[in-house]
């Protein structure tokens, strides 16, 4: 047995070779919290929210591998406390007014502020100056709720072969662009059925004529029930 | 610690709207006949339910809104001057909230824009000493002053205000079930 199971939390999960550790706990119903993973694209390892201690070293459980033996830890106080940490840092790099946002309820970002228990962003806002793109017909993107997790990016490119969205700049400066000759939404090959529409896991890519008529307050995904209950890729809100 | 006769020492609560829309007030009433209860333990001292215009040493205060003026920042600093605990209430006090959309815009620009004679279509930006200054930004309560707690919600909900409130007033660590936890 010890060829093919590994630890989480003291548990034993079994796994298949090759099988990431986001991927064997998701198998076995235990939640491993991520925002920039969906399981039809290839793991970029961005967002650290899957952060786990792996035989006591840190590593993003979305790219690392199963390993018999490994004795991962997912559910502990300081992990959490660094998730909370990550969620606000996140909410004050953008401008997050959940209560203005069509994504209120159904958001990966917001959802994960609830299971880490966020009061308060705490640090200090940025409010960076960001401007929408309504150029398009049916979908815009309001930038100012983009957390860069490149699921977009993934997806235009590797599922609808439109390479519609790709990151520039670097570190604080890093920001989502549009491949188009002018830069512009409308401009590009982007149509509101492609998969790069549906990936984004914040209010960032908005399908226009929806606002808030998608579910009533306290029918939303997660007034529900919490984000950590989709263990189950085919009922999470990313199978949508 | 006694008062004369049998009398309970009362918690005293503060409370103040500042950028905000009054909603968490109007969500505090709706703890409705938990008021009666409320009343039983606690007093209130300088609030829009009061209408004292200064408040003395108290043990709780709760800060509806953004900091959007001068004014705002001496009532702010008074607050916390006076209160044991200070709690940051809704979202505009916690992260300015949708009066922090103009944060984006210069104050100038905004408000000659705004004020315009309606004769001339010249700016009249109402200039009497009474108005306290627009501040630069709309800011979070914990930008000028230190926090104690954040209770988040848009406004937060008659049950989440009660369970905060009792949870502070018994001495316990707040907490908010997750169907009480909303930033809308
Ligand atoms: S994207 Fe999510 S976190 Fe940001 S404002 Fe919208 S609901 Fe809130
Ligand atoms: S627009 Fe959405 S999917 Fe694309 S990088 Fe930003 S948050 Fe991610
Ligand atoms: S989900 Fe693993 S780094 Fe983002």
């Amino acid at each position: 047995m010890a060829e093919t199971t590994f630890t989480i939390d003291e548990m034993p999960i079994p796994f298949t070779p090759g099988q990431t550790i986001l991927e064997a706990a998701k198998a076995a119903g235990i939640y491993i919290p991520h925002l920039c993973y969906h399981p039809e694209l290839k793991a970029h390892g961005g967002c650290k929210m899957c952060t786990v201690l792996v035989n006591g070293r840190p590593q993003t459980a979305c790219t690392q591998k199963a390993a018999a033996g490994q004795e991962v830890d997912v559910d502990t106080p300081e992990l959490n406390a660094m998730r909370r940490t990550l969620v606000q840092m996140l909410f004050i790099e953008g401008n997050h007014f959940c209560p203005g946002c069509e994504k209120s309820g159904a958001c990966q970002l917001q959802a994960l502020g609830y299971e880490y228990e966020m009061l308060t962003p705490h640090f200090v806002e940025l409010y960076p100056e960001r401007k929408v793109d309504a150029s398009h017909p049916d979908v815009l993107i309001e930038f100012n709720r983009c957390v860069l997790c490149e699921l977009c990016v993934r997806a235009s490119r590797d599922i609808d072969h439109k390479e519609v969205f790709g990151i520039a700049g670097r570190g604080r400066d890093a920001h989502l662009v549009v491949n188009s000759p002018t830069g512009k939404l409308g401009d590009s090959a982007l149509a509101v059925t492609d998969r790069a529409v549906q990936v984004c896991p914040v209010g960032a890519i908005i399908v226009k004529r929806v606002g808030f008529a998608a579910a009533p307050i306290g029918e939303r995904i997660y007034d529900k029930s919490p984000i950590s209950a989709e263990v189950d890729v085919n009922e999470s809100s990313e199978a949508r | 610690m006694s008062t004369a006769g049998q009398e309970k020492v009362k918690v005293r609560l503060a409370t103040t709207s500042l950028a905000g829309c009054f909603g968490c007030h109007m969500s505090f009433l709706d703890i409705d006949e938990r008021l009666f209860e409320l009343a039983e333990i606690a007093e209130f001292d300088r609030s829009p339910l009061t209408d004292i215009k200064h408040c003395g040493p108290c043990d709780i205060a709760l800060i509806e809104g953004g900091v959007c003026n001068t004014d705002n920042v001496h009532v702010v600093r008074e607050l916390r001057a006076n209160a044991k605990i200070l709690v940051a209430v809704g979202a505009c006090a916690i992260n300015g909230g949708l009066p922090a959309l103009r944060n984006k815009l210069d104050v100038n620009a905004i408000l000659t824009q705004v004020y315009r004679d309606p004769k001339t279509g010249e700016p009249c930006v109402p200039n009497s000493p009474e108005l306290p200054l627009p501040l630069d930004m709309v800011y979070p309560v914990n930008e000028i002053v230190r926090v104690d707690y954040s209770l988040p919600g848009c406004p937060p909900s008659g049950d989440a205000i009660w369970k905060f409130l009792t949870d502070l007033i018994l001495g316990r660590m707040p907490r908010l079930d997750y169907s009480l936890l909303n930033y809308d």
